[in-house]
């Protein structure tokens, strides 16, 4: 039942993308939840469970270009507002109240992501809705949704092909963001996204073959939605057991989720990847770690003298002789307080209104009769 | 009757074929061409073939140096040949696309009056104060003095000063201005250009092995910069930490960045965070019953803290955050303790391409008999001098490499050498030429790989800019003056930058196949299959109408 419900809704195409990035010397992510409506809940679980490991393992908000493209939390049919769960009886809120989302709601366009992704963003753009990323740069994309083959939806109403994506890639490289990019995919046939990458130094996950779907993981009977889809509980599971100073490489994130445990194949690509995944640690994308040294050199600074010292203390204390500032008045909060409600003029119910009534006292006296009448008057 | 019948409809047929024909000379001959141009992407036009010479370009950095000879510094004879010109030229050997020579044009010519007065002072700081002329950028002047000349110390040979001047001993010798040139372009190149400074300028497009902690510090180039001061105070309750931040940066950081000033706009803000831990556990040492970090953990104490430091919201420039850490009173005093474990005297480190962070430890002598909180006022000179220094070397400015025995003048007020800053420059605009060759080179490429992307007029403009800029600064590094040169390399970066990441290149443009035929299907072949068909029968009535002649014939 579980499979058939998933394989329903991989008919309709919502994609939750997360964008993380990373670097050796800073890591950038990436997430996008390309899914719209209450019933693609699991997808944003999923992308609120991976931005919560990255941000466990270090990351700071800066470097995470997080997308969601519906309000689960806050979703009217959310039966525990403000809380997203990843797990069934409600054991992780992985929506907490440090979650910074970049992209929300109908933001989460493939135009804005090929955007973020290639940097093409319009001047006003805040820091933290760009990708701050340089040719030192690690950098993971997690997307999520619905998808097919060659194809990703995003918001039900458009899609992003493999094409546009191995482009923006190329764009990428060409200008040097990234110095590697580790790219997961999390959506039925996931495995045909990555099939058109032709840019170097690109490693590729996905959670199914052309031809399979990604399934669901469990449901949940009080939220009434499934909560996560296998794969991206699985390798949420490998990552809990990541910490900023592990070794675990590459290698072990491949044999991550078999097909006894996901029903589907997943797959990946190393080809345009430079090293070998076996010397690739998996905190060389999800952890960051800074280059740092000691500082052994000072330089000599000269004392200025006692009395200009002196002399700048004196003007800060006259300063603070000076009157405290005020705010001028801005509103008056006093009057709004204490005024009293105004009184409503009484205005007879309008023609419309009076008009529906009669038509509906009339049905109603012709269908039962007059005699109804006296029991009314 | 039906000759006249026949005639006609043998009249009409001829008509038909002509309208057919006529129909279908117009499809092909205007509406082919026509749907083509209309369909096909803008793009204005844009210099691809000087693009293309961009990557070959040849730079030539030139530095002029005018060389001074005082009396008695070199033979008579040779004296008598001033003045004249010795170039000295080498090829800086870098695995680099773009050639690079470094030319240093030595004017020699003999002191004048008043030099050879100043030049015969007691010590020779005093002698580089009485230097009335300030030099242009990128220019050097080097005096000889006599070779028993008691202005330098015995056995030094060279002398650094630190406006742009350097001194160095003559030589009575036949070969006299062969090996006093020798001298010179040694001084010459430390302050001026090696091959390090160029190879850290081009680190990044320099293949990986070239890579060194030296090279891996520098800020990438950028128009302006953003330096936040923020002092972390973990523990009110215990400190009531005050710092003259307003007075330090007056003081000693503005003289600094007026001197950079030349190198991009400089901005500085300050903050006080309250309640802001290290995300890191200090460890105690019981031998000197303190707390102390060790290298290990250092990495793991930026990213907490860098979330709360605000530097998001500061402004679009590149942010270089110095931070000022008083551990709390549980944690008093901490230290950092280096690979030896020893701990280090400035209690700082930094991280490359971000910021430093200081441990600013409260005197113990403040807690005797105080009620806490104890105020603590913070020694603005002993931090400065640490921020400081941790500027100057993720600027990229370290110490050169001297000639051998070489005196280097002391510190100046600011804290900087008028010949650092040139250092920098002639590495900025060296690393600025190549990115906006790449960034060009790779919008060229891009555009010949990707057919989609549409290139407005303004992007193009943009592009032209950015080539002439190019080329204007490679002009101006030969000529030797690198202030020009610099803000020319500056405006092809800002020029390219703006053309590769202008909104507009975004391509949506991309159909698959289906598509495109799902839409155009339904459009051109009911119109096509007709007049296909038509031409088809006309074309094989034609035949016929040719066969039949023969066979009756």
């Amino acid at each position: 039942m579980a499979v058939t419900d998933s394989l329903s809704r991989a008919a309709t195409v919502l994609a939750t993308v997360l964008l993380l990035s990373f670097g050796s010397v800073a890591a950038s992510h990436i997430e996008v939840c390309t899914s719209r409506f209450w019933f693609n809940y699991r997808h944003v679980a999923n992308t609120l469970s991976v931005y919560r490991s990255v941000k466990r393992l270090g990351i700071p908000d800066s470097h995470i270009v997080l997308m969601l493209a519906d309000d689960m939390a806050c979703n009217p049919r959310n039966p525990k507002p403000a809380t997203v769960f990843s797990h069934k009886n409600m054991e992780l809120n992985v929506y907490g109240d440090d979650v910074e989302v970049d992209y929300r709601s109908y933001e989460v366009t493939v135009e804005n992501f090929l955007r973020v992704l290639t940097g093409r963003i319009p001047p006003s753009t805040p820091r933290s809705k760009r990708l701050l990323s340089d040719d030192r740069s690690n950098i993971l994309i997690y997307m999520t949704g619905h998808g097919g083959n060659g194809f990703l939806k995003f918001q039900d109403s458009e899609e992003i092909t493999n094409i546009e994506l191995a482009d923006a890639f190329e764009q990428m490289w060409q200008k040097r963001r990234y110095n590697e990019l580790l790219f997961i995919i999390d959506t039925c046939q996931g495995a045909s996204m990555y099939e058109r990458f032709y840019s170097p130094n690109i490693m590729a996950l996905a959670s199914s073959q052309v031809g399979e779907d990604s399934l669901s993981h469990q449901p949940d009977p009080a939220i009434g939605v499934h909560l996560m889809d296998r794969y991206t509980f699985y390798v949420l599971e490998f990552l809990e057991e990541i910490n900023p100073a592990s070794q675990t490489n590459m290698n072990d994130l491949f044999q991550v989720c078999p097909k006894s445990l996901c029903v589907s194949t997943p797959g990946h690509r190393t080809d345009l990847f430079q090293r070998d995944p076996k010397n690739v640690l998996i905190t060389d994308f999800f952890g960051s770690v800074r280059k740092v040294e000691i500082t052994t050199e000072t330089i000599k600074l000269q004392q200025d003298s006692e009395i200009m010292e002196s002399s700048y203390k004196e003007d800060q204390m006259d300063e603070k002789l000076m009157e405290p500032l005020k705010y001028a008045e801005q509103l008056p909060v006093a009057q709004i307080i204490h005024q009293k409600p105004k009184l409503k003029d009484w205005h007879p119910p309008g023609g419309f209104i009076l008009g529906l009534w009669a038509l509906i006292i009339m049905v109603f006296f012709k269908t039962y009769g007059i005699k109804h009448m006296k029991f009314i008057f | 009757m039906a000759a006249a019948g026949a005639a006609a409809t043998h009249l009409e047929v001829a008509r038909g074929k002509r309208a057919a024909l006529f129909f279908a000379a117009v499809a092909i001959v205007l509406g082919l061409p026509l749907w083509w141009k209309t369909t096909e992407t803008y793009r204005a036009s844009l210099p691809y073939s000087q693009i293309s010479g961009l990557n070959a370009l040849q730079l030539r950095l030139m530095v002029p140096v005018t060389v001074v000879f005082t009396r008695e510094s070199v033979p008579l004879d040779d004296q008598e040949k001033l003045p004249f010109t010795v170039v000295h030229e080498r090829e800086i050997p870098l695995k680099y696309k773009m050639k690079i020579k470094c030319r240093f044009q030595k004017a020699y010519r003999r002191a004048l009056d008043h030099e050879e007065e100043a030049l015969s002072s007691g010590s020779v700081q005093e002698a580089m104060l009485d230097e009335p002329q300030e030099q242009a950028e990128g220019s050097l002047t080097v005096y000889v003095i006599s070779e028993h000349s008691s202005l330098l110390p015995q056995d030094m040979m060279s002398y650094i000063g630190p406006k742009r001047t350097a001194v160095v001993r003559g030589i009575m010798h036949r070969e006299a201005f062969n090996i006093i040139g020798r001298r010179i372009v040694q001084v010459a190149q430390a302050m001026s250009l090696t091959e390090d400074v160029l190879a850290a300028a081009l680190a990044d497009h320099l293949p990986e092995d070239k890579w060194s902690a030296e090279k891996r510090r520098p800020l990438k180039s950028s128009l302006g910069y953003e330096i936040t001061f923020s002092l972390l105070n973990p523990d009110p309750k215990s400190h009531d930490v005050y710092w003259d931040i307003e007075g330090a940066v007056r003081r000693y950081v503005q003289p600094f960045l007026n001197a950079l000033g030349a190198a991009g706009n400089f901005s500085v803000d300050s903050q006080i965070l309250y309640y802001a831990m290290l995300g890191v556990n200090p460890r105690f040492d019981s031998a000197s019953s303190s707390y102390y970090l060790d290298m290990h953990s250092l990495p793991h104490v930026i990213n907490p803290v860098e979330s709360r430091l605000g530097s998001s919201a500061a402004s679009l420039y590149p942010v270089l955050n110095f931070l000022l850490y008083v551990p709390e009173l549980a944690h008093s005093p901490l230290y950092i303790q280096d690979k030896d474990g020893a701990p280090v005297a400035t209690n700082a480190f930094h991280s490359p391409r971000w910021g430093g962070i200081m441990v600013y430890n409260v005197d113990s002598k403040t807690y005797n008999a105080s009620v806490l909180p104890v105020r603590v006022e913070v020694d603005m000179v002993r931090v400065m001098e640490v921020f400081l220094a941790q500027l100057r070397l993720l600027f990229g400015i370290a110490q050169p490499q001297l000639p051998p025995k070489c005196l280097l003048s002391g510190p100046t007020s600011e804290g900087l050498m008028t010949w650092e800053l040139d250092r920098l420059l002639w590495a900025r605009s060296v690393e600025n030429l190549a990115t906006a060759t790449t960034t060009l080179t790779s919008l060229a490429q891009l555009l010949g790989k990707i057919s989609n992307i549409v290139i407005k007029d303004d992007v193009a403009s943009e592009v032209y800019k950015a080539v002439a800029a190019v080329q204007k600064s490679a002009e101006e590094l030969a000529s030797g003056h690198l202030a020009s040169a610099f803000v020319a390399s500056q405006e092809a970066v800002t020029s390219s930058e703006l053309a590769f990441f202008d909104p507009s290149l975004l391509h949506l443009l991309y159909f698959p196949d289906d598509q495109k035929f799902a839409i155009y299907i339904p459009l051109f072949l009911p119109m096509a299959v007709p007049i296909l068909l038509s031409l088809v029968k006309i074309f094989l009535e034609t035949r016929k109408s040719w066969r039949k002649p023969e066979k009756t014939d």
